[in-house]
This record gives C-alpha cells, structure tokens and sequence, in this order.
C-alpha cells in the first residue's frame, strides 16, 4: 500500500509539472486576448477595463496559481469565446472520444490476441513472417492515411458506412455505432501491431516453461494450450501497452476526430488551437494529462490483480527504470 | 612438428567450410534490406536534386492542366486542383518529410541522451527530477504539444524540427539512463575514477562510448515515427506553412476531391507510406544485426 501511495503522490507532481508547461506554453501563444474581446476599433481604456476583468492585469505566478487551484477545486474556468464553462465544454464531449478509443482498441485487441497466438505457434514459420510484414505494413500507414482510405472505399465507392458524423447513443446502438466503424478502425490499424508483437514475444517464452511442456506430454492440443494455459500468463505486458496506449491513442484521436467530424474532446482542441481560446486549451491539454495518469494507474493495479507474483506488493515498482 | 602444417582432415576443411557460408549468410543483409535501402537513396537524391531535375516548380500553376490525371503531357503524376505538378511537389516535399525524419530524431536523442547521462550517473535528486519531467512529458499527448507549440512559434521548419524533436527525448533519456547505471559500477569506471578521472571524463569518455550504439538503434525507429507525425501536422495544416508543399497537406488537400480525382490524394498517400514502410523494414534488418553482434559478443 506504501509503494502505491508513494506512486500517487509522485502522479500529483507529474500533473503539477503537466500544468504548469501548458499554462506557460499557452501564455506564450501570440496575440492579446483582450483585444480580440474588445475588437478593433476599442479605446485603450476598455481594453484595459477587459483586461482585469479576465484577470490578464495579474503576474503569471498569480494567474497560474488561481487556475490550478480552480482546478483542483473543480473550477475549471471560462472560454473567453463562447462563455461556455470549460468543464461543461469537455464533459459534453467525453462519451464521443472514449467511445471511440474503447472501440479502437476492442478491435485492436481482438486483431492481436489470434495473430499473436498464430504467430507464436511456429515462430519464424511461414504464417509468423506474413503476419509480421503485415504488421510492418499496417504500422507505416498512419491513422490519418488510413481513414483517407477507408472513407474512399467504405463510404465513397462501396457507399456502406458514412464518412462523417455522430449519433449520440439515444438515437439507437446501431445508429451510435454505425459512423464510429471506420474511425475506430483507423486507429485500430495502427495499434493492433504493437499489442502483437508484444504479445507474441511473451507467448513464445512462456511456451518455453514445464508446464507448458507438462501439458503437451499430456497429450493437450495445440490450441488447448495456447488459449487456456498460455495466454493469460504471457498477456501481462500488452496490458501494460494497453495502459501505455491511451496516450497515443488520444493524440491519433485528436486527428481523427477532426477527419470525420466527431464532437470529441480532441477537436475541441484542435479547433480551441485554431481559434486561440486559451482557457479551452489549457483545460483540454490538462484533462488529456489527467486521464493518461488515470489509464496508467489503473493498468498497474490491474496488472497487480492479474498476476499472483506482484500481488499485495500494491502494483509494479516505480515508473520509470 | 610434421602434422602442423599437414592439410586438415577434410571432413573438418568441410564443416568449416560450411561455419564461413552460414556466417556469411547471416552476414549477408538481404533483399529485405537493399530493396527499401534503393528506395530511399533514390528518394533522397531525387529530393536533394529536386529544383534542378527540370520540373516545372511546385508552385507553379499550369492552367492548361488543372486536376489533371497521371500521364499526362508533361506532368508524370499529373495535376492537383490549382494544376501544380504532383511530382515536383511530392519531390519537394520529400525534402521537408526528410529533413524533419533525420533532425528530429537527432535532436530528441541528443537532448534525451545528455538528461539520461546525468539521471544515470548523479543519481539522487537529478534523477528524481529528470524522472518527472520526464513523465510529465509523456502524460501529454504529443500532438497536442506540438499543436501548442506550431501556434506559439509558427511553423518554419526549423521550428518543426525542434518541436517533433522533443518528442523523442523520454524514450532516449530512459534507455540512456538504464544503459548508464549498468556501466557506472563496471571496474573501468571505477578504474578511471580511481585515477583521479573528472565526472565529465568519465562521461564522455567511459560511459558514453559504451551507450551510443544500442541508442542508434532506436534513432532507426524514430525516423518513421517523426516523418509520420509531421505528415499528421501538415495534415492539420499545422507544419510548414504553404505554399512550401509538404505529403500530409497534400493528402488533406486532396480529400475533397478524392471522388473524382483520387490521384492528387493517393499518390502522396502511396509515397508516404513507402518511405515510411522502407524506413521501418532496414531499420528491423539493422537492428536484428546489431542484436545478433552483441549475442556473439557475449
């Protein structure tokens, strides 16, 4: 429990580093928002009465220290473009991008798991090599380049998935799924190969053990052994990727929320970049940071709870080396 | 002293004869590597030659030619929307794809291998910070750093360098400072300091020498990685600024008319993605011999 907590607290650092690069990068970005509110033709003396009535008149130390303890206190300030509250903002878009990264990485998993236990059958056999230059393929082609593809052949030439859009879940489970398909695969593309290659390395040493071969001398079949005695013991590390992955999984759902037009909370960014609306971006970079913390902390207790050895030891030791 | 020079037995001239072939067929690199390599070396001449190869300049409009197909009278890969020359501007593009994929990675590694080196080496409290800066680094999703950064400084390439660089620095700052606490502790460390050896010598001249390679390795794998992300920013339409032609905003300009005139997207998309496929292909080959030399070392 020690070792957790120690963990938790070092997570607390992180996010203060995490905020404190993001408020900085975001109070270098060009351009005087006071001016943009009070528009072109504003006196001086009106800029400057919108000015610290936005709080920009104070010192960076001040205004970092309000945003953050706002932060902490659930207060996640204004856009000073729309008015909307940046928490209301990024909670609205939430369902939309987990939505999409659960889904990408159900499929990518699901691409994984039987390419691995193929792979790791005969490695270095016939099957291992093509499915391994199908993952070198798969893993040169970005997530962006993909979804260019996938538009032109799903929905422009075939005409059987939509290109854009987004149907909130009430409007029916087939009617939500139907345009999140090629969006997900896009990403699911890219990520199944590490998951395998992961996978597929740990299997194969696993294979190596007693028991395994204990089984075999029972007269086991193949698959039996893969399936039932193999793949648990040899998944601990893809799912360490797995936690591992939601930080690139948010940063291609940044991209591919833009490219099909789903109201997640990577285009708000994108589009809170375009259009300077400071609060919203360092609301969206934070809460990105929060929950790559989140993912990761959760992975190392589940990982704690899969595997008997780090059992009541609160979780692998610390996070880097 | 007779049967010294006496000629070896030939079963034994035979084994060893058959040691040398397998050694040199492990030596030999294979097609798997000289097919991507000759892709890439022509690629990189044809984009260092590209403004005197005799094609009309990327910007240029050809209002004879305006989305025109592959094949066309003086334009190989045909036109894009405004009637610019693919083939040029895939060309000059590549300049921009391959100058970020080699400096980038360079700069991330150097910065990443310098903070490793010291978190390594001091240990105590230089570790404990490079450790979280490091995981502070990696808890932001890299493109949403680098959307912050191309709109705080713009988008030369220079700057995209330097940005996508940063990228790199966790994965080589670990590697370097896992490597560097291996060789810390070695007797020719202890040896050197024993001689009275500065922190710095011992950096530069012990440690050093001893972590580069396995690290070059993971430049290989970086290279992709940084062309990749910079055709995703260009996509964004946040990497160099047009006109200068860049493969990810040549893609997203072609999207709206991938309908009727899909070249102008799939083209630079088939370029791209060879590049990028060769890049990772010698890249694997290299680094399984670098693998295997260390196994045989040992």
């Amino acid at each position: 429990m020690n070792a957790l907590l120690r963990r938790a607290g070092r997570l607390a650092v992180v996010l203060a580093v995490v905020t404190l690069i993001t408020f900085l990068l975001v109070a270098a970005l060009p351009g005087d928002v006071a001016l943009d509110i009070a528009g072109a033709d504003a006196t001086e003396q009106e800029v400057a009465e919108i000015r610290a009535e936005i709080g920009l008149d104070r010192s960076l130390a001040v205004r970092y220290l309000d945003w953050v303890s706002g932060i902490v206190t659930g207060d996640w300030g204004q856009s000073w473009r729309t008015g909307e509250r940046v928490w209301d903002a990024i909670a609205q878009r939430v369902p939309a991008s987990l939505e999409l990264m659960v889904l990408a990485q159900i499929i990518a998993v699901s691409l994984a798991i039987p390419a691995a236990l193929l792979c790791a059958r005969a490695p270095d056999g016939r099957v291992d090599r093509a499915i391994g230059f199908l993952a070198f393929g798969s893993v040169s082609m970005p997530s962006f380049m993909t979804a260019v593809l996938l538009i032109l052949l799903f929905s422009l030439t075939l005409g059987w998935l939509p290109a854009t859009g987004y149907e909130p879940l009430s409007a029916g489970l087939w009617e939500n799924l139907r345009p999140m398909i090629l969006p997900a695969l896009s990403l699911a593309l890219v990520e199944w190969t590490a998951l395998m290659r992961t996978l597929r390395a740990e299997m194969i040493g696993v294979l190596q053990e007693n028991y395994i071969a204990l089984a075999r001398a029972k007269g086991m079949s193949d698959r039996r052994i893969l399936v039932v005695h193999a793949l648990r013991p040899s998944s601990f590390s893809m799912i360490t990727l797995l936690g591992l992955q939601v930080g690139r999984l948010m940063g291609g759902s940044i991209i591919i929320e833009q490219i099909f037009g789903i109201p997640g909370v990577g285009r708000l960014l994108v589009t809170s970049v375009f259009s300077r609306d400071f609060m919203m971006i360092q609301g969206c970079v934070t809460f990105f940071a929060l929950a790559y913390v989140l993912a990761n902390f959760c992975t190392d207790l589940a990982y704690a709870r899969l595997d008997p050895r780090v059992r009541g030891l609160g979780g692998k030791a610390g996070a880097h080396g | 002293m007779a049967d010294v020079a006496a000629p070896m037995p030939a079963a034994v001239e035979d084994r060893h004869a058959e040691a040398i072939a397998a050694h040199r067929r492990r030596r030999r690199l294979g097609p798997m590597f000289w097919i991507p390599a000759a892709w890439l070396v022509v690629l990189i001449l044809a984009a260092a030659a590209a403004p005197w190869l005799g094609l009309a300049p990327p910007d240029e409009i050809d209002w004879m030619a305006i989305q025109a197909p592959p094949g066309v009278e003086n334009h190989i890969l045909g036109t894009d929307v405004l009637g610019r020359d693919i083939l040029s501007r895939v060309l000059h593009g590549a300049r921009v794809s391959l100058t970020v994929g080699f400096a980038a990675p360079a700069i991330g590694v150097g910065i990443g291998l310098a903070l490793g080196l010291a978190a390594g080496y001091f240990r105590g409290w230089v570790d404990e910070v490079v450790g979280i800066l490091i995981d502070a680094w990696l808890a932001i999703p890299g493109l949403a750093v680098l959307l912050l950064f191309s709109a705080v400084f713009g988008g030369s390439l220079s700057m995209v360098c330097l940005s996508l660089g940063l990228l790199f620095i966790p994965a080589a700052a670990r590697i370097t400072r896992a490597q560097t606490l291996s060789y810390a502790n070695r007797e020719f460390v202890l040896a050197a300091r024993a001689m009275g050896a500065s922190d710095a010598r011992i950096l530069l001249r012990e440690v050093l020498p001893n972590i580069v390679w396995p690290l070059m390795a993971f430049v290989m794998i970086d290279i992709p990685i940084a062309i990749v992300v910079e055709g995703a920013l260009s996509f964004l339409g946040l990497s160099v600024k047009a006109p200068t032609p860049s493969w990810g905003g040549m893609i997203a300009e072609g999207r709206e008319h991938i309908e009727d005139s899909s070249w102008i997207s799939l083209i630079p998309t088939a370029v791209m993605f060879v590049t990028v496929l060769s890049f990772n292909l010698a890249g694997d080959v290299i680094r399984r011999r670098f693998a295997d030399t260390r196994e045989a070392a040992l």
